[in-house]
Order: structure tokens, then sequence, then C-alpha cells
């Protein structure tokens, strides 16, 4: 076992492997498990196949236009969603939605395509992601074995928190986790796709923090204003009221 | 004929799911932005800031949009 190939190769797919279990969760509990569930066994099983056909190869796929094409979808996606969770929560308060209430009117009781294809595309790019490190890491030293430990590794530990989490995410008022959640994609479709541009992040992957928080802090703020849009079209007609009588007398 | 059809409203969900939503004008002013990035980018230009500006001013002028089409 190289023990710096396995320390390297760990922290840096936990970045990924983070990113993954972020979104996989994100949308099993804003939409459906069943779906965000089967579209990560399918990114997995894509996967596994271009590991297996691609090997040591897989250095030379071109991450920068999928991380556009990706980043891109996934930005204008959650930007829905943001947009969706400040209308309703500026609308119906940050409470409601609680238990078993559904956030997307349009999740039915069949399969969520959506879901599917959502965690799909994070499983199949991070996953990617996950695997030029490996290989990467692992190439450089003539450590494949330990770098695909280390990533197994992180893999496995960081699902289990995920898998722990989600019970805890799962309180959040439905409303409210749209909100967050519509952050959250946008946060990681506007680093990918400018990754995916080639633009340098302050902080590079660090960037994804504080793009996160500029996008809730801006939600927070959009709430209130929102709300004040809303009073202040619900109140111009009793405004004009009066005077409408006035003419008319 | 019927793969063709099934493929086309593949396509036609997946279009409106994913990229158009209920304001197509989000994902054309991401669209802008995003070249507009590329260009800053190629010129050698500090880009990073411009994506984060542009994708608050599209959720704004949508939402605003919205509470108009309220009315």
């Amino acid at each position: 076992m190289n023990v710096s190939v396995f320390v390297s190769t760990f922290l840096a797919a936990s970045i990924e492997v983070i990113e993954m279990v972020a979104i996989i969760v994100a949308v099993g509990v804003t939409r459906q498990w069943r779906g965000a569930l089967a579209g990560t066994s399918a990114g997995l099983l894509v996967l596994a196949v271009l590991i297996a056909a691609l090997g040591t190869a897989l250095q030379g796929v071109p991450l920068t236009p999928i991380r556009l094409v990706v980043g891109a979808l996934l930005l204008v996606f959650g930007l829905q969603w943001l947009r969706k969770g400040v209308l309703r929560v500026s609308r119906d308060g940050w409470a409601s939605g609680i238990g078993e209430q559904r956030v997307e009117e349009d999740v039915g009781d069949g399969f969520d395509w959506t879901g599917f294809v959502l965690a799909f595309r994070g499983v199949s790019l991070e996953g990617l992601e996950i695997a030029v490190i490996v290989v990467a890491f692992g190439a450089a030293a003539h450590a494949i074995a330990s770098a695909a430990v280390a990533a197994a590794a992180s893999v496995l530990l960081i699902g289990a928190l995920g898998l722990a989490s989600y019970r805890l995410v799962a309180r959040i008022p439905r409303r409210a986790l749209q909100l967050f959640v519509g952050a959250l994609l946008t946060t990681f479709g506007t680093f990918w796709a400018g990754e995916g541009l080639r633009v340098n992040w302050p902080g590079n992957d660090l960037s994804l923090l504080w793009l996160a928080a500029v996008y809730v802090a801006a939600g927070l703020v959009l709430v209130r204003v929102v709300s004040d849009w809303r009073r202040g079209t619900a109140q111009r007609p009793r405004v004009q009221q009066p005077a409408a009588e006035g003419v008319s007398r | 004929m019927i793969v063709w059809r099934w493929i086309k409203a593949g396509v036609k969900w997946w279009l409106v799911t994913f990229v158009i939503g209920d304001d197509w004008r989000v994902a054309a002013r991401i669209a802008v932005a995003l070249l507009a990035t590329w260009g800053l980018v190629e010129a050698d230009v500090l880009a990073w800031w411009l994506m984060p500006l542009a994708v608050l001013y599209a959720t704004v002028r949508s939402l605003h949009r919205a509470i108009v089409l309220e009315r």
C-alpha cells in the first residue's frame, strides 16, 4: 500500500464524492428516492463500462466540454428550483410542506424521470472525475491499487454520511428545501460550467462554498423582496379603488 | 415510425424539463452569460465574477416577471 498515494487520492476524490452524494440526497429528498437511486445505479453502470473499456486511457477523456455541458444544464435546472422555491416560500411561508407533502407537483406516483436524469448526470460526471483522479494519481506513482482503494474508501465513508444525514435533511420543510436544493444545484452548475470554460475560480474547489453562500443568501433576500412585490401588487387595486369611486360619483 | 415519435417526445420532454422550464428567458440569459464568460477567458480577462452575477440577474428578472404576471 502506497500511503501517500492513498491519502492524496482519498482527499482529492472526497471533494468529488461530496458533490455526488449531495446531489443524490438532494434529488432523493425533494423528488423521489426511486428515481434518484435508479439514476445513481445507471450512472455507476455507465461508469463501470467506461472504466472497463478505457482503463488507464481514461486520462485522455476530455472532461472540460463534459463539465461545460453538464454544468450549464444543471445551472439552468437549478435556477428553476431556486426560483420556484423563492416564489412558494414568499407565498406560503417557510413552514409549509412539512412531512410527506410534495414540493414538485409534477412528481406523480410513477417513476420520476427528472430525478433519474439529475442523479445520473451527477453520478456519471463526478464518477468520471473520480476515475480520472484514481488513474492520474495511481499511474504517476505506479500504485493504481492504492489509489482505487482510497477512492472506494472515500465513496463508502461519504456515502454512509450521506445516508445518515438524509433523515435530518428530510425534516426541513419541503418548500424551504426546494429553495436550498435549487441554490445547491445552481452552485454546482455555475462551478462546473465555469470549469468547462476554464474559469480560474478564486479558491479553486473551495469556491463551491462561497458560491453556495451567495446563492442561499440571495434566495433568502429574494423571499423578502418578492413578498414585498406581492404586497405591492395586491395593494395597488385597493389604492386605485377610491379614485375610481370618486370618478363614478 | 413509433421509435421516431418516442425520440421526438423524449427530446421535447428533456428540453422543456431541463432547459426551458417555465421561463425560457432564464436559459437564454445564462447562454449569453456563458458566451460572455468564454469571451473574457479567451481575452485573458478575469472572468469568475460574471456567471454568479448573471445568475442573480436572471433570477431577479424572472421572479419580477412572475409577480407581474400574477396580477
